[in-house]
């Protein structure tokens, strides 16, 4: 593997239409719920365990080599929101064809034309990592890290929070986020033996919840 | 000529002149500037010149509404399925020229959807005076600034005034109420672009975007002509 092809899938300006997205943090500081950078920590850290977790573990299975197929139904099946469901899968066909320009692989070939409207996006991000000659835990270190990392960065724009702060929430998050990729880890190796349906399932409601009042919302910056 | 070359997935990159199927794609051009400068009315116009002899699709670039997408389609400027709105997350630049993904989605699945077309509309959302767009995903690009917004502002130039394929100075038929010195505003423009071309318009007026609808056709019929 190479440490330097991490850091550039991981690169926050890895044009794969993150930017538009907000890890539902527009929806959080609207409904009063983030005001500040004590609850964009909070907000972070339950994000990290529940979709961080799921997303770093499907794309580790990924990265392991499972059928992608069978990943995008786990996904499907742990995204209760129809909403979030189609972000995903709107995110994980731009990252595909970001991908596919940058790390030329047959199997990212095949999945672009098994999913012409997109697989979800941990999926197309565990089999990227693949392509690039990464390994299970570094793909899980990009899901989870970017499941806090873009909503800390909407935050700085939607609150016009310091940014020197937003990037403290991080760094004091790292030591979780290094605990979730083991287990998100461990599990994906389980699933290789047992299939993806022993895959984390952890969720958070209010998240689902808030991403359709979000999605119906007449004005948002922010896609998701 | 490769007529035979085999393609190993369904997605086209970027700036590729051709579709996976092989069919030369639309001709894209961009239209960006600053915030209420007539972006959005000088691409209703040029919808209603150029829609009779040409198939064409609009995609917006909103800021934090659908409004732009939504006036179109209230105009009824093209049916509906020939206008997409891509969602920007706070930064318009950044969805037209450093993470062009979601515009690229919009471009092809229109000419999926509606094709086959000769030309895409690509409009911005407002912005500053340095947002200019990809070459990735437009093939030219007009920059519209307008008399009200200061006319100094081709005198500071900027990615957009110096090297935007066309610079339009719009609203020319407020000059006189704001004060605004157009034979300055053209100097400066020249003076700053050199041999790049400037169209001073009011879509009040009677020849509307006849300037820029010619500079548009003269851009297809480069795009259209054998190589």
């Amino acid at each position: 593997m190479s440490r330097a092809a991490l850091l550039v899938l991981a690169d926050g300006r890895f044009p794969a239409g993150g930017h538009a997205h907000s890890g539902g943090a527009e929806a959080a500081v609207r409904a009063g719920r983030i005001t500040g950078a004590g609850e964009l920590a909070e907000f972070c850290r339950g994000r990290l365990h529940t979709t961080g977790l799921v997303s770093a573990a499907l794309a580790a299975s990924a990265a392991l080599g499972m059928d992608p197929a069978g990943l995008d139904a786990a996904a499907d099946a742990r995204t209760p929101s129809p909403a979030l469901r189609g972000a995903a899968r709107r995110l994980g066909r731009q990252l595909l064809r970001a991908a596919r320009a940058t790390w030329p692989s047959a199997e990212l070939d095949a999945l672009a034309r098994d999913f012409p409207k997109g697989a979800h996006q941990p999926v197309v991000l565990g089999l990227a990592a693949r392509a690039a000659g990464l390994g299970a835990a570094d793909a899980a270190y990009c899901s989870a890290y970017e499941s806090v990392g873009g909503a800390a960065s909407a935050t700085v724009r939607l609150l016009s929070l310091d940014p020197l702060d937003a990037t403290g929430v991080l760094a004091r998050l790292a030591p979780e986020v290094d605990l979730v990729v083991d287990r998100a880890v461990a599990a994906a190796r389980e699933a290789l033996a047992e299939g993806p349906e022993t895959l984390p399932g952890a969720s958070a409601p209010l998240l689902e919840i808030l991403a359709e009042t979000h999605a119906a919302s007449p004005a948002r910056l922010f896609a998701s | 000529m490769h007529l035979d070359h085999t393609h190993s997935g369904p997605v086209a990159l970027s700036a590729d002149a051709r579709r996976p199927d092989g069919t030369r794609r639309a001709l894209r051009i961009g239209l960006g500037g600053p915030v209420g400068s007539g972006k959005t009315a000088t691409v209703a116009a040029l919808c209603r010149a150029l829609r009779e002899e040409l198939s064409l699709a609009v995609v917006t670039n909103d800021i934090y509404t659908r409004e732009d997408a939504e006036f179109l389609l209230r105009e009824a400027v093209l049916p509906p399925e020939r206008i997409s709105a891509v969602e920007t997350g706070a930064c318009p630049h950044t969805a037209i020229r450093d993470d062009i993904s979601a515009n690229l989605e919009a471009v092809e699945d229109l000419e999926d959807t509606a094709g086959p077309l000769d030309l895409i509309l690509v409009e911005s959302g407002g912005d500053n005076l340095t947002a200019t767009f990809s070459k990735g995903l437009v093939d030219a690009q007009i920059f519209v600034i307008d008399v009200a917004g200061g006319d100094d502002i081709p005198r500071k130039g900027g990615p957009g005034v110096t090297t935007a394929d066309l610079l339009v100075v719009n609203k020319t038929d407020l000059a006189p109420y704001v004060g605004s010195d157009l034979p300055r505003m053209a100097a400066d423009a020249k003076a700053q672009r050199g041999e790049l071309p400037v169209v001073l318009q009011s879509l009040r007026e009677e020849t509307g975007v006849r300037d820029v609808a010619d500079w548009v056709r003269a851009r297809l019929a480069d795009w259209t002509a054998p190589a």
